[in-house]
């Protein structure tokens, strides 16, 4: 397989795609169900959000191994106009585009770890991994 | 992929698949609300059951549905969400507050058939 999936994310048809391939990828390695929809609804939620801020960017899936630790990383990148408080994104009920508030914090429920990087004017890059239990 | 909408008796029967994007489903709402008038029909079921991920925008555009039916005088059911389907909304944080939900086709079937006046009551009591 290859070891990177690439699904460029310009409109909502877009969104499917990139959940339809995370979920692929994590059933190689044998996530059990509960935890595959929560990565494909993880990955939903990332590529709206870049649909809604920014219009277009990419998600990177990945397999990434720690120590015996087997996961999927899921990179979120686009170059809008970035988040001009990533603090408070990260808060629930947040949302600067005032319809959907459930962005990023939903996302850090849904996977294990979550990092993400915004500079007004550069855009917006959130790294998300789930590891295999 | 458009939902195709059944008209069966006094109900319309909506049945979402998993490859369901957002345009599909502003789709299915402007023709669930058109059509309740068009077969003056009581109740909407949408069964959800392929559906893989309900996310924000589908959590929220379900229950948009549901409320403008309630405003045309008809109720709303969703039916079959998955058990890690709700799992992940719960994660989400996504409740369809206020949106009446049962089983599976068959349970919401029977429920609206028991006593539709019961059926109106007990959903819209939920939705309060």
């Amino acid at each position: 397989m290859a070891d990177e999936e690439l699904v460029v994310i310009r409109s909502d048809a877009d969104i499917v795609t990139a959940r339809q391939k995370g979920r692929a990828v994590a059933v190689r390695l044998g996530f059990t169900s509960t935890d595959l929809t929560l990565i494909a609804t993880a990955i939903s939620e990332l590529a709206r959000n870049i649909v809604l801020y920014a219009g277009r960017g990419e998600i990177r899936l990945r397999i990434v191994q720690n120590g015996d630790k087997q996961g999927v990383q899921v990179d979120a990148a686009d170059s809008g106009p970035g988040i001009s408080n990533i603090e408070r994104a990260m808060q629930d009920g947040y949302s600067t585009s005032g319809s959907l508030g459930l962005g990023l914090p939903g996302v850090r429920r849904l996977m294990d770890e979550m990092m993400n990087q915004s500079e007004v004017g550069k855009g917006t890059t959130v790294r998300a991994r789930k590891w295999k239990r | 992929m458009e939902v195709p909408i059944l008209k069966q008796g006094p109900y319309l029967i909506a049945t979402v698949q998993s490859a369901l994007n957002d345009t599909d489903l502003l789709q299915l709402r402007d023709a669930l609300v058109a059509k309740v008038g068009k077969f003056r029909s009581r109740a909407v079921i949408i069964d959800v059951t392929s559906l893989d991920v309900m996310d924000s925008f589908s959590s929220r555009t379900l229950r948009d549905i549901a409320h403008m039916i309630r405003l045309r005088g008809a109720e709303t059911l969703i039916v079959g969400i998955q058990p890690e389907v709700a799992f992940s909304m719960v994660q989400l944080g996504l409740t369809l507050e206020g949106v009446a939900t049962a089983l599976d086709l068959e349970e919401g079937l029977a429920f609206l058939d028991r006593s539709p006046a019961e059926a109106r009551r007990e959903i819209r009591s939920r939705g309060r």
